[in-house]
Formats: structure tokens, sequence, C-alpha cells
């Protein structure tokens, strides 16, 4: 009989590399939460009325929209997917609130919110179809998404502008009013991501997200319902890129067709910066909804401390490379420990 | 070189395994009414042109551990794939418990109580190894909610089992094989499964862990489970199993108890022919020596090395593995530097350092690891077989399409090589085929001087006997062949003369009749024979 002292000493040095690794990445939250606090220490030092209650209420607020759309992307990122469309979704779907209350201007707020819901739960579905179905990747199905909701939105909305007055006041009160002092806005997104975060880690249909991920093959064998996950991951996405429309129609009370432009790239720099892997299989909700944070505190504390705005690119592009290169350090160590080892195959 | 023919004597041949299972019903214990767990008759799987299964035929009982053998490509892991639920054959039928079944995908077979651990392991490396262990069917609590204490906690119960030390909580990520190996297997042990499927799982064991794998293996034996057991480890086969089939070229060859076999007679059904030997004559005719290797030093890695390989002569570099032997034949390729010394080609120098040069001077280099070095994995097999002969096969700078092909048209038939397309991706093929494409690029250049590093590691038997007979084909031709190989039985049945290297230097020279087992293990590993 082998003693149990021999195979713990066989797995012992390709386990130490895989230790650092993992404890660093269960850091990686803690890490951004202490980058927030710095930036905003340091940014309240350089210009005192940062500190304030306003100025948090202001961060929080201008992140919400970022954090729904990036719980949603998490879901779909963690599949070895992408979704490019979910700017053009929240386009799609305040626009059509907005013209919603145009003509029904007693529509309740419950129905907006339902309505943007539906709207991007579709926009999910018919991209999750087509990615699963059809077999074709998510980055091109979703490029094709983004275009062709844009280009709808800009035929159907094209010099019209929802006027705020044509918003009700019950529906862009969400906007703006808070409780215990934190935004309303906010406290719907955080409550979306904790329960994200919670059915992720809790339930088999989220475990199986991270399983497909990780190894798409072995999730089949495992007998797993691939295509069906991906689809519903889509359609999460959508459902709340839609909902995050009728959040910006009640926060800016206004919309055009141009709503939304661009936020894609935006949220897929948060999650990543939230230590989703790119590849899928690891990171999770409150890393992505941290990392949208970071990169709207960065945002308004150039303003505070009159930088010019411009470097908010530049700043957020840097951040994205130092948390690329966090991962590759950590990717390299759990390589190197698996190579250590004869005949390794490459499990990444 | 003769296609093989389908003879395989001194073996009991059934036409049916159910004959088999009637004849040999009342010594295995076996009951003549007992129903097989699970029963493939006929089975056939193609994929596109390429028929993988012809006749998979095979019959699993509850309380039996059934061998699979054949060489690579018999079509084991396609009938695998079948109980697994992967594939649906084309024709033939499935049978659970005596019921025709159809098993639509893997989740069918799962729920059928079919585990199959399969030869590559299918981890995730970013979840934890109790999650991998229970992916799909986590152990769940109130609210549907995976209850992952009693998770943890069955799955240090089945490690226990296994005797093996893991963090039910750590990564899959940077496991060896051997502990992915050991998941894979605690995965099937958790489904409680009727029928436990396993291809291949020692190959990445260690001894300590396939003795300890066989003791759970009697132990579900025991319990009644129904066990497939795929190795190319014969004599594991033989230890661990009551039956064993042979299959071969996608067919079913034999289903026999396997105390009626002998190692002798399963290698003959499995390959299908005799293996060849070189008679120690066969170096009489040598020719004038084709590689002078004059006192070739490398600080560190070898030194004061000297010998000639004659036209017609095949001569092997033996030894323990990192002795230098590689580092010699890649030193004289080219592809690495040495510090003093030189290499003669027929009798003239050989520029140091320039792979050009040498193949320019009629050296073909067969490395040791034919993925990284002897192949580009992802592109054809054509481009893979005409990629040393471009520059001959070109017209004014360009290789002509239809020349390309029928130049690896011709290479692949003469080396047998088993394909589907030319234009499929070298991945696709086989180990032993892969071997033979690299081959086949080099013998193409019609080298004077052949050299070959592991030329037979990890390809099956049979291709193994195809590699052999080449290899004493192209010295009868007067190609001089150099030969490094890790196997005695290679060295010993193929060497006109076997050099010995030790820890980098050369310490022995033996004649092909001097050579024998205890003669080269003694000299590589410097005790006296």
């Amino acid at each position: 009989m082998t003693t149990p002292m021999q195979s713990l000493g066989r797995a012992a040095p390709a386990a130490r590399g895989h230790q650092i690794a993992e404890t660093l990445s269960r850091f990686r939250g803690a890490a951004i939460a202490a980058v927030i606090l710095v930036v905003f220490g340091v940014t309240s030092i350089k210009n005192s009325s940062f500190a304030g209650s306003g100025s948090i209420q202001e961060i929080l607020t201008g992140s919400s929209l970022f954090i729904l759309l990036a719980v949603g992307e998490t879901v779909v990122i963690v599949t070895r997917n992408v979704d490019l469309s979910v700017g053009s979704t929240l386009g799609l779907s305040a626009f059509e609130i907005g013209e919603l209350y145009v003509h029904h201007p007693h529509m309740s707020v419950f129905v907006a919110l339902l309505v943007g819901l539906g709207i991007g739960a579709a926009c999910g579905a018919v991209i999750g179809f087509i990615t699963t179905v059809f077999r074709v990747p998510s980055l091109v199905v979703t490029l094709a998404a983004l275009y062709i909701i844009r280009g709808y939105v800009n035929i159907i909305g094209s010099g019209v502008q929802i006027e705020p007055t044509s918003v009700p006041h019950s529906f862009v009160s969400i906007g703006y009013s808070s409780i215990l002092g934190i935004p309303w806005l906010f406290v719907i997104v955080a409550g979306v991501a904790l329960i994200a975060a919670y059915g992720m880690r809790n339930f088999r249909a989220g475990r199986e997200l991270y399983a497909i991920g990780s190894n798409p093959d072995a999730a089949q064998l495992a007998g797993i319902p691939v295509a069906r996950r991906v689809f519903g991951a889509f359609v999460i996405s959508g459902a709340l890129a839609g909902l995050a429309g009728a959040l910006f129609l009640a926060e800016y009370a206004t919309v055009d067709a141009t709503g939304g432009t661009g936020y894609e790239l935006i949220v897929i720099a948060s999650v990543v910066i939230g230590g989703v892997a790119i590849f899928g299989g690891s990171g999770n909700v409150i890393g992505a909804l941290l990392g949208a944070i970071l990169l709207q505190i960065i945002n308004q504390s150039l303003v505070a401390v009159s930088v010019s705005p411009f470097w908010d690119q530049a700043i957020a592009g840097a951040l994205l490379l130092t948390a690329i290169a966090f991962d590759r350090l950590l990717g390299f160590r759990a390589s190197r420990a698996l190579r250590a080892k004869e005949g390794a195959a490459y499990v990444g | 070189m003769e296609r093989f023919r389908l003879q395989y004597p001194a073996v009991v041949s059934m036409t049916a395994p159910k004959a088999a299972a009637r004849k040999a019903g009342g010594k295995s214990g076996r009951a003549p009414s007992a129903v097989a767990a699970i029963a493939v008759e006929h089975a056939q799987v193609s994929f596109g042109a390429v028929r993988a299964l012809v006749d998979g035929t095979i019959a699993l009982y509850p309380g039996e551990v059934h061998g699979l053998v054949g060489e690579n490509g018999a079509g084991k892991s396609t009938l695998v794939k079948i109980l697994g639920g992967v594939h649906v054959p084309d024709a033939g039928r499935l049978l659970i418990g005596g019921t025709p079944t159809v098993l639509r995908n893997p989740s069918a077979a799962l729920d059928a109580g079919i585990a199959v651990i399969y030869q590559e392991p299918t981890l995730f490396p970013d979840l934890s190894v109790a999650e991998n262990v229970f992916m799909g069917r986590q152990p769940r609590r109130a609210g549907r909610r995976i209850d992952r204490r009693a998770m943890e906690r069955q799955v240090l119960a089945v490690l226990e089992r296994l005797g093996v030390r893991l963090d039910p909580g750590r990564l899959a990520r940077g496991l060896s094989i051997a502990d992915q190996q050991i998941i894979e297997i605690a995965k099937a042990l958790t489904l409680d499964a009727k029928v436990i499927v396993m291809d291949e799982p020692t190959a990445a064991l260690s001894a300590a862990e396939v003795s300890r794998l066989f003791r759970v293996v009697e132990a579900l034996r025991l319990d009644g489970a129904a066990i497939l057991f795929i190795s190319h480890r014969l004599d594991e086969v033989f230890e661990a199993c009551q039956w064993i089939t042979v299959m071969r070229d996608g067919r079913w060859v034999l289903t026999s108890r396997s105390e009626d076999l002998t190692p002798d007679a399963l290698v003959r059904a499995m390959v299908g022919r005799e293996l060849v030997e070189r008679e120690s004559g066969a170096a009489a005719k040598l020719g004038d020596p084709v590689l002078q290797v004059d006192r070739l030093t490398s600080e560190g890695t070898f030194v004061d090395i000297s010998f000639e390989v004659r036209a017609g002569e095949i001569v092997a570099l033996a030894g323990l593995v990192g002795a230098g032997r590689s580092e010699v034949a890649r030193a004289v390729f080219g592809v690495d530097r040495y510090d003093a010394g030189g290499v003669l080609i027929s009798g003239k120098p050989l520029k140091v350092g320039s792979p050009r040069a040498a193949m320019d001077a009629g050296i073909g280099f067969v490395p040791e690891d034919r993925r990284q070095h002897g192949l580009v994995m992802a592109e054809t097999i054509e481009r893979n077989i005409v990629l040393a002969s471009l520059g001959r096969l070109a017209r004014h700078g360009i290789v002509p399409r239809r020349a390309a092909r029928a130049f690896a048209t011709d290479w692949a038939l003469r080396l047998q090589i088993k394909y589907g397309r030319l234009s499929d991706p070298v991945a696709t093929l086989s180990g032993g085929n892969q071997q033979k494409v690299v081959l086949a690029k080099w013998l193409s250049r019609q080298p004077k001087l052949l050299i070959v590093d592991e030329p037979t590691r990890g390809i099956d038997v049979g291709t193994k006997a195809e590699v052999h007979r080449l290899l004493v084909n192209l010295a009868a031709e007067g190609v001089a062949v150099l030969m490094i190989s890790s196997e005695l039985p290679e060295v010993l049945r193929l060497a006109d003369r076997v050099l010995v290297i030790r820890e980098g230097r050369l310490v022995r020279e033996l004649s092909h009749d001097e050579a024998s087992e205890e003669s080269v293990i003694a000299a590589a590993a410097g005790v006296a024979a």
C-alpha cells in the first residue's frame, strides 16, 4: 500500500504554483476595491469637494448602467462567448420605451421596465439562437447585431428626440431619487448583481456556465446542455441590456437614436478589469461590478482634479493592460507548474 | 511493402461473441441465461468517407472486466464513444440489459448508468476538483442550491478510496496528468455506474497508482459492475480482465477468455502479421562509410564521440534517457552547435550548425517529438509531405498544385498512410500515421543517411512493425540509418551495431550478435555485464 504521504508528495510542486495563482485571483476583488479607495482618497486630497456624498452618489449613479450591462456580459463571457450588441440593445430599448410613453403617457413604471426586459430578451434570444443552432462565433453574430439593431434605431428614430416632457415624472424619479443616500438606480443594479452572483455560484445551471467556458468539449461529455445554457446566457445579457435601456431613459429623461453607442467596449473593459477571463471559465459578477465602478470613479476624479477628460480613455486602456498582464502572470504560473509534469497536456 | 493479410493463426476465433460467451459460460461462472449489461452488435460509424468502425461488437456482463485491445485506429475509441452516447451508430444496434436502445447524447448515457473515462482527461481547469467530479449532478440542498459541503465530503471519500490525497477545493488547473486521470475515475465512481468504460486509464499512471486502480476495479467488479478496460499494456489487460476482445481495422476480430490467450497470440491478432527480425548476416554487404563522426564534443552534453555509419547499415544509439543520444543526433544534423570535433558525410566535412547544409548533403532527420518538431500539425497531410521537397518540385519558385498532389499521393501510398483526404490536417491522423507522414517527408528526398530519433514512440504495434520493416528495407537499398531508441527490443531486433552512450560518452560498441538486453543495459547503466 502506498502511503498517503507519497501521493501527497507527488502533487505538491504543482500545487504550490497554483495556490499562489488562486490566492491572487481571490484577492482580485479586494485589489480593485483598494484601487477604488486610493483613487477616491487621492482625488479628495486634491479636491476636497470630491469627498462629499454628492460625488459618491454621482459615481454610483454614473456606473449603474454599466454595472447592469457588465453583469449580463459576465454571464456571456464566462461561457467563452462575447456580446457586443449590448449598447445597441440598450439604445433600442430606451428609444422604444420613450416612443411608447409618447403615445401612452400613463403607462405604468412596471410595464415600462417589463417592456425593456422583453425587448432585450428578444434580441438576446435571436443572437443566442443563431450562435448555438448555426454555430456561428458569437463575436460575429453580436457584431452584426450591434450594427443591425443600431441601424434599425436610426431608421425609426432619425431626427426624433424623446423629450423629457414625454416621460412621466414617476418613471424619471427612479433616475434621481435615492434611499438612505443610495441612488435607487444603484440599488436596483446592485440587487441584480447580487442575485446573479449568488445564482452563478450556487445553482447547477450557473456552474455549468463556467464549465462550458472552461472546456466546451468536456462540458458536452459531462452531459451539460451546452447550447441551451449559452442560449440562456445571451437571453439574460439581452434582457439586462433592455432593462438598462429603461433605466437609461429614467436617468436622462431623454433619448435619441444614438443612446448607448459605444457602451459595449466600456462594459467589456469593466468585465475584464474585474477579473473575468476573456476566454471564459473564471471570474464573477462582483468583480465586473467593481471594474465598472473603477472606470467610473476614474472618469469623475479626472474631472474633479481638472485633468482633461481625454486622459480617461488612455487610463482605461492602461488599466485593461494591467489587468491582462496580471491574468497572464497567473496563467503563466499555472501552465509552468503544469509543464513541470512530464507529458502534461495543456488544459487551458 | 505488402498489405497485411487478414490472418490470425493460433487464436480462438469465433464467428460471434455470443458463441464465445456460450461456449465459455460455464467456466467463467456466468450463467448461460445471463444478460449483458450493455452490448453493441455490428455497429458502424463513418465520418464522411472514413469508416471509423465497420463492425463494432462487444458484450459487457455484470461482474466482469472485459479488455479491449487493438492498434491505434482499430476503432476502440469510436466504440467507446458509442457506449458514451457521443456517436450514434449508422448501422447495428446497442442493447442495454437486452433492450435495444439509442443513446442520443452523453447525458442519456449517464442517465443509463454508463460512465466513460475518456483517454484524454476532460476536465474543467477553472473549476475545483470537487466540481469537476460532480459537474452537472452536484448534490443539492433546500431551494435546489448546490450543497458544497456534501459535495466535498463525497469527493474526499472517493479520493480516499482511490488512495489519493487531493484538496477537493483546489482548481483542476495545474494538476498532473495522473491526478487528472484520478479525477476522471472518481467521476465514474460517484456515478454508481452499472457500466464503467475505461479508455486507457493507466497511460499516465505510475505503477503504484495502477495497482491501486486495479484494486478499485476489482472491488467494482465484485459489486456487480460491468467494466470495459482498454489498454496498450497487454500485461495489464491479462492481469485485470477475465475476457478480451480484439479489434483491428474497425472490425471485431475475436473475443476470448483471457486465460485461453497468450500474449503472442494476442499481438498477432491485433497486428494480423508477423514481426520483422533483422538477420545477423544482413550487415555483410556494407558499403562505404556515409557518416563519420570524429571526436565530437559539446560542453556539458557529450564528449569525444566518434563512430561511423556505412551505407546499408543500421546503427543504434542506445542509452538511458538524458545520456546525450538525441543531442549527438541533433548536432550531426546541425540543429545544435558543437564545440570540437567534426562530421564527415561521404568523406566531405559538413558545415557546423546548418540543417540546410545537412539536408543538401543527403541527411534526413526524423525528430523525437513529431508534434513539436516533425510536423506542422495544423497543416494538411499533403503540405507536410512535400515540405522538405519544395525546392525540387518548384518551377520558377512556384510549386504546381498538381505536382504536389501527385507527389504526396505517391508517398502516402508507398508508406501506406491511412487518411481520409490529403487535404485533412495532419493533426487528424493517429500517432502512427503522423509518424509515417514525417518519414514520407524525409524519404521523398531520398537521403543517403536517415537519422531517426525514437521512431516508434507512442505508436501502435502494427504501425511499429511497418516502420521497422521500412527501416530494414531502406538499409537493404543502401541507405545508412542512425537510430535512437529507448525501446530495447527494437534496438536489438534492428541494429547491426549498438553504440551505448552513458553520461555523454560512448562507452560500448556491440555487434548485432553481442547485443542483448543484459549487455546493453549493463553498459548504459555503468555496471559490469
